[in-house]
């Protein structure tokens, strides 16, 4: 044991134990943990673009570091232990299958802040935040709506979690809204990233007929589908997807972390930093509307433009009464608006989809 | 002319030199890459193979390489008696999978009572989960003749679907607001695979690990069974001469090393992962396949092998949060280790000669 | 629910191109395997092809130099393959696994400049008035033109394995490495080419995935294709014809399941997806009664001085 502590206090007067020391703890260290590589052009790759975004708003008063393709589970803990140890003041852990590991970790580590993505558990040291996509998907929901010929509009889901059901949903209420005749043909890919089967999905939706496709998985495969197609209209999903602008993506639903990311890292900075729960959407720009591009008639994009405002106002809520229930049932009375928790936990379909969800 | 001849008998100095070149080699190698993606090579290769066992923080980490080594071992001995035998079961994956499933099945139907049996019987469903798993291969070997590398590895996706079908379905937390996943045996005391000494990394995987290893250790050096493992390997023909009977060799084999890949499922399911979820797998079944090679199939090797592997890949985590290697980089690095590892036990078996082979 | 939204004439022609990347690399197996060597290394040589085609197409504009740069990196790779297993010795199986892991690890440092960026994309083939047949004019006449070459290259290992001396050969060396050497042939170098052929048609899969069928490159993209192509060559029996038979099945319960879930059919998902694996192993059982449709020499290290 002695020549162990012997070696490793030579280690650190050497200088081995990493560069975290060389310069005290005056800089904010600030860690991220991703599910996915940094290069997934997704989930991964928006996340990581907010860690670039506190690097560069805060500059010399912060260090970031990141660790990529952590498994869930206990690497995930080890990975965010480590962290801790090696002196990060904040922590973000970017996956629902975080949750329990960083909840486990902040437990060890009263003095560090952990900020999970996604999850619903808190603690002292422990923040959640999320984002209301359901917002864009509105949004998206009301262009698809006046932008289909064939009322045949593709959704190609990840999997039957809430957030993604609370995704069809809005789109859908939207899109009936303005297009009564409106079906949605919902392909379940059982994957948040897998181009090949991606763009199966959506050749298969629109061989089907479908001339909108929405995406709720991560990669460009079904906008180059799209493409291939011709007159299909598609729309960006956690990344911009620009590439494929202005046809067939017309607008786009963006992760952006950075706003957020950089508000969390100041208020640990200047002492301010207390556990909350955030679900922010399009109004403190978590939830970015890319361009509405000019393939979209000039009304419509108004339309959409003015949903976008009344949306981030306050003005208007995605969810609000008189929605059924796809059995029937009452779900929201007039001017009713649907409430956090029932969102959260979003289970059904609304009054007019068809189809089940998978159990 | 370069030419092999092949050892009369292995070389015992090659064997425990050849894996010490492989890593001087890797250092070597990897050095160059991490050089050309900028990163100081020398302070690169300190953090992965130093940082973990000797830095500031090891009190820290060697506990993780025994958490991170546990289920690897465990697993590669079980492989390791059928690779001896020539009985290629490279499904461990699926059964390591059926064994969490199996055991936590059995776990979360007491939910919530609290009984001192709980966890055996867990232990013993996960045992059976993954034993059962590989009694198809198995059984189908010895019943048609089916070749059970390919039967073994079918299985594994299979298992996988059944997986994200288990989670998304009749394994999921009905208070887990319909996310996909189980409940946390970590939370469940009578179902929870703890740290047996707080701190340590000694759960009770790690203890399987140790008594496979010691059972195989008597079993190939002592017992009949390990001598009809040894013999059938080396030379199929005598074995059958020798009175070994194939058909029970290969349930014995295919049936431990299920067995251990399944209870391997379960300690982790039941501890340091705490749920079952699409994403539970991690490759562990795969990687033991390499283990047990690197580890020349023998049982203390395996135990070394394991933890090197365990120690690259924590170190590899802390290189990158450290130094911002990209984990690409740590991949190709396992990745030449592993090829070093292989490539050079050729001169355990072998020796080069200069000149001409006499029989060509 | 209705069934008549699935229009058959485009599935088929949608599964023939979803199959051709497991078909490409599937029959590179064949090869290999036929030749007595088993090389699990499949998905990271497809993923290093994924990505060698991919920047090599969008530095030179010319997706077909892209395809040529895909073979020759997946045939590279497998070169390393080769060196482990035929001249140092090492176990087939360990050594495939490693190569996987090598190959995913290299393909992403390789790929970090090109995530995002839009390839150049590869016509399809021109038929003229054939392409306007009905029916017969999109399921044949409408595609690009690797696949076609991935039906030709069936038909080329198909013809060379049954009409060629080059092919029988290749089928001694897998059925008895150790009688092929007594009767004088090049057992090490015969394997290898045979491995290297195999990376080459593996790479080709791969970028036919990054530059035709999604085209993109992400780290990861194959997704596991390179495995259902190791399970292919089973389920074909090692017979050229099956593998395109077998890839168009696989492709087509792939296809099939997507349509159904758009035509409004509640199906179990992942039942469905295990689909493939479990009739692989019927068809390894109804095969067993045939004990010539496995190479005997499969998976096992060949030494001359035996």
């Amino acid at each position: 044991m002695k020549l162990i502590t012997l070696l490793a206090s030579a280690a650190v007067a050497l200088g081995l134990a990493g560069g975290a020391y060389a310069d005290g703890h005056e800089k904010t260290k600030v860690g991220f943990v991703f599910v996915g590589p940094i290069g997934d052009g997704g989930w991964t790759y928006e996340h990581n673009k907010g860690r670039l975004a506190v690097e560069e708003a805060l500059g010399d008063a912060v260090e970031t570091v990141y660790v990529e393709n952590v498994a869930e589970g206990p690497d995930s803990e080890r990975v965010m232990t480590q962290m801790a140890l090696d002196g990060a003041d904040l922590i973000f852990t970017t996956s629902f299958g975080y949750m329990d590991p960083t909840i486990n970790i902040a437990a060890k580590f009263p003095d560090v802040k952990f900020e999970h993505a996604t999850g619903y558990k808190r603690a002292d040291n422990v923040s959640t935040y999320s984002a209301r996509f359901y917002e864009g998907r509105a949004i998206q929901g009301h262009i698809a709506g006046k932008m289909t010929k064939s009322n045949i509009i593709g959704y190609i889901a990840s999997y039957p979690i809430p957030e993604v059901i609370r995704g069809i949903n809005a789109a859908y209420i939207h899109a009936a809204k303005v297009n009564p005749d409106v079906e949605f043909k919902i392909i379940w890919a059982y994957t948040w990233f897998d181009p090949a089967k991606e763009a199966d999905a959506a050749r298969a939706l629109i061989e089907q007929g479908a001339d909108v496709v929405l995406q709720h998985t991560d990669s460009t495969a079904p906008q180059a589908a799209a493409q291939e197609a011709g007159n299909v209209v598609t729309f960006g999903q956690a990344s911009d997807m620009g590439q494929y602008a202005p046809f067939p993506r017309v607008s786009s639903i963006i992760d952006d972390w950075a706003p957020y990311y950089i508000a969390r890292t100041k208020a640990v900075i200047d002492g301010t930093w207390e556990s909350t729960d955030t679900w922010d959407g399009i109004g403190p720009g978590m939830v970015g509307i890319g361009e509405i591009s000019d393939a979209v008639p000039a009304d419509v994009k108004e339309e959409a433009l003015a949903m976008k405002a009344a949306i981030a106002d306050g003005s208007y809520h995605p969810f609000t009464g008189p929605l059924k229930k796809q059995d029937g049932s009452d779900w929201l009375a007039d001017g009713e608006v649907a409430d956090d928790g029932t969102l959260a936990g979003m289970n059904f379909y609304v009054e007019g989809l068809t189809g089940e969800i998978p159990q | 002319m370069i030419w092999l001849e092949k050892r009369p008998q292995p070389s015992r100095f090659f064997a425990y030199i050849t894996p010490l070149l492989a890593v001087l080699a890797t250092f070597l190698f990897g050095g160059l890459l991490f050089a050309a993606l900028g990163k100081d090579p020398v302070q690169s290769i300190i953090t992965i193979f130093w940082e973990p066992l000797f830095g500031e923080f090891a009190f820290y980490y060697r506990p993780q390489l025994l958490i991170k080594g546990a289920p690897l071992v465990l697993i590669a001995i079980g492989l390791s008696l059928g690779f001896k035998a020539g009985i290629w079961n490279i499904g461990a994956e699926g059964q390591y999978i059926m064994g969490a499933l199996f055991g936590a099945g059995v776990g979360l139907a007491f939910y919530p009572a609290e009984s001192v049996l709980i966890f055996p019987a867990m232990v013993m469903a996960g045992a059976l989960g993954g034993w059962l798993w590989a009694m198809i291969p198995a059984f189908l070997k010895v019943r048609f003749g089916t070749n059970e590398i390919l039967v073994s590895l079918m299985l594994v996706y299979v298992a996988e679907q059944f997986l994200a079908s288990m989670s998304l379905g009749l394994l999921k937390n009905p208070e887990g607001f319909g996310f996909p996943g189980s409940r946390n045996l970590q939370q469940y005391d009578s179902a929870h695979n703890a740290e047996i000494i707080a701190g340590t990394g000694m759960h009770w995987g790690v203890v399987a690990a140790l008594i496979a290893v010691i059972f195989a250790y008597v079993l190939l050096a002592r017992h009949r069974l390990g001598f009809a493992v040894r013999v059938t390997g080396e030379a199929p023909r005598a074995a059958r001469f020798a009175g070994v009977n194939p058909g029970r060799l290969v349930l014995f084999c295919l049936g431990t090393s299920g067995m251990l890949a399944g209870l391997a499922g379960l300690f982790e399911v039941a501890g340091p992962a705490g749920q079952v979820s699409i994403d539970f797998n991690v490759g562990y079944g795969f990687t033991a396949i390499i283990v047990a090679f690197l580890g020349r199939l023998h049982p203390i090797g395996i135990v070394l092998a394991g933890l090197l592997m365990a120690l690259t890949y924590i170190g590899g985590d802390i290189a990158q949060s450290q130094l911002g290697l990209p984990a690409a980089a740590i991949q190709v690095f396992q990745g030449m280790l592993l090829f070093f590892l292989l490539a050079l036990d050729l001169f355990t078996n072998y020796r080069l000669r200069l000149g001409r082979a006499e029989t060509a | 629910m209705d069934l008549s939204v699935i229009n058959p004439i485009l599935l088929i022609a949608a599964l023939m191109s979803a199959a051709t990347p497991i078909l490409l690399a599937a029959t590179g197996e064949l090869v290999v395997e036929r030749a007595g060597v088993l090389n699990l290394g499949v998905e990271g040589m497809m993923i290093l092809g994924a990505i060698c085609g991919f920047a090599i197409a969008v530095e030179t504009g010319s997706p077909l130099t892209g395809f040529v740069a895909a073979a020759i990196g997946g045939a590279m790779l497998s070169l390393l393959f080769a060196l482990l297993t035929q001249v140092a010795l090492a176990n087939q199986v360990a050594s495939g696994l490693a190569l996987t892991l090598f190959g995913l690890g290299l393909s992403a440092l390789l790929g970090q400049r090109y995530v995002g960026v839009k390839p150049p994309r590869m016509g399809d083939m021109n038929f003229g008035p054939l392409a306007d047949i009905p029916v017969l004019g999109p399921i044949l006449f409408s595609h690009d033109p690797i696949l076609y070459l991935g039906i030709a290259l069936v038909a080329a290992v198909w013809a060379t394995l049954k009409y060629t001396r080059v092919g029988l050969i290749l089928r001694a060396v897998g059925e008895n490495h150790d009688a092929a050497h007594a009767l004088g042939y090049k057992v090490v170098r015969i394997r290898t080419l045979a491995i290297m052929f195999g990376g080459a048609c593996a790479g080709m899969g791969g970028a036919y995935i990054s530059l035709i069928r999604v085209p993109q490159w992400t780290e990861g993209m194959t997704a596991g294709v390179g495995w259902i192509a190791l399970a292919l060559v089973v389920f074909a029996s090692w017979k050229p014809w099956r593998v395109l038979l077998g890839a168009y099945l696989f492709g087509g319960i792939t296809q099939l399941q997507l349509n159904l879930q758009g035509a409004g059919v509640a199906i179990p998902v992942e039942y469905l997806a295990m689909s493939p694996y479990i009739i692989t192993i019927v068809v390894l059982v109804i095969l067993s009664a045939d004990k010539s449709a496995a190479p005997g020499s499969l998976g096992r290290t060949f030494h001359a001085s035996h």
